[in-house]
């Protein structure tokens, strides 16, 4: 029953084994706040866009179904967008033009395509919500290093005292790169060995 | 306000569309594998980038701004942008068929490619003016094009060597980038 919900956080994480949404994964976890939000914001409009595209897939020709799924995707985006600037004015200003190239999420579409395209709404919403979940963490996992090294704080709190100098590096874009390159050699690595025993 | 030309060295250079601003990156790590695809995806990218640019801005202030409908912009640019490709698919195959076969397999993939909309947005954003944001499309694609030929002619040369097993691929890849991104770090605060 839980199957499609759990599937998402480990076995087919969008980020670290399906490779896909890397564009805001480097550029939306320079700290830990920044990652959640766009976390949270990138699931609001994965459940969305998948609980309507369950819905409507018999009713869309299938020619045309591509173009029918990107309106009712960009539509949530919109929606996101009003939302984000009337509540979170600020974190929707530290996304900045991340929050509509959701639109252009790999995952999104993807999963649409792969997922809701063939299911019913029941399942495609606890897909939605594992992929978010899954991707979330995703998120917060590469954010959590970057902002602990770069500048020593979580959340925003000093967590490392004055003895540590922060690697400035880490923050600015040419860390995001480093620390991606990072984590995937890790996923690799646990990868290869869990594939060997 | 910056210069026109102050836009075009800065898209290039200080804030290069791939290596700061991570628009792009798919195509980025998936086409680079050999530089043959990477000329054909670059050519593609900058000749839909440079079309799009100019029918963002006429929709965006020809009928939303008169009508008070901004908020509806990611959905437009997107829908125009796909309608865009297409026609120019159309277009090509049926006038340029050299062209076409250099170029069409990728014109589909360019849709979702997030550089084409971000450009588009960052323009209304920064609120550039008509010549501005042709500037910014020419600086952004020609960045583009740099980033993407550079690091094909490297992945190029790095497959060929030992990598342990867990770093081939991706891993190096973004390592590779991390150090063209901290090359570019040292022209920044330039204008």
């Amino acid at each position: 029953m839980l199957k499609e919900l759990t599937k998402g956080i480990v076995k087919e994480n969008p980020l670290f084994v399906q490779l896909i949404g890397v564009c805001p994964s480097l550029a939306t976890t320079s700290s830990m706040t920044n990652a959640l939000g766009m976390g949270a914001a990138f699931t609001f409009v994965l459940i969305g866009s998948n609980i309507v595209i369950a819905a409507i897939r018999k009713f869309v020709p299938d020619q045309v179904h591509i173009p029918c799924y990107i309106v009712v995707i960009a539509s949530f985006v919109t929606i996101l967008e009003m939302i984000m600037n009337a509540y979170v004015p600020a974190l929707y200003a530290a996304l900045g033009v991340f929050v509509p190239l959701i639109v252009v999420n790999c995952i999104v579409l993807g999963r649409a395509e792969a997922f809701a395209h063939d299911h019913g709404v029941l399942d495609s919403l606890e897909d939605a919500i594992g992929m978010g979940i899954g991707y979330s963490i995703a998120l917060t996992a590469i954010s959590f290093c970057r902002e602990l090294i770069g500048s020593g704080k979580l959340f925003g709190n000093v967590v490392l005292g004055s003895f540590y100098t922060p690697v400035l590096l880490f923050i600015m874009p040419a860390g995001a790169f480093i620390t991606m390159g990072f984590v995937f050699t890790l996923v690799n690595y646990l990868r290869q060995r869990g594939a060997e025993q | 306000m910056d210069s026109t030309f102050g836009i075009i060295f800065s898209a290039v250079f200080v804030s290069n569309i791939i290596l700061s601003q991570f628009l792009g990156l798919c195509s980025f790590l998936g086409v680079s594998k050999s530089f043959k695809n990477s000329v054909g995806m670059c050519a593609a990218v900058s000749f839909v980038m440079f079309l799009a640019t100019a029918l963002a801005y006429g929709i965006y202030h020809g009928i939303l701004v008169p009508s008070g409908l901004e908020y509806l912009k990611t959905l437009v640019f997107i829908l125009a942008i796909a309608a865009l490709v297409q026609l120019v698919e159309m277009f090509m195959r049926k006038n340029m068929p050299g062209l076409h076969k250099a170029m069409g397999i990728y014109l589909p993939l360019i849709t979702t490619n997030c550089a084409i909309l971000g450009v588009a947005l960052i323009n209304v954003t920064k609120d550039y003016g008509f010549i501005d944001s042709m500037a910014n499309a020419v600086g952004i694609s020609l960045g583009y094009t740099m980033a993407i030929l550079l690091f094909s002619c490297i992945r190029e040369r790095i497959d060929e060597s030992q990598l342990p097993k867990c770093m081939r691929a991706l891993p190096i890849a973004l390592l590779t980038a991390s150090q063209m991104s901290i090359a570019l770090m040292g022209m920044s605060g330039i204008h």
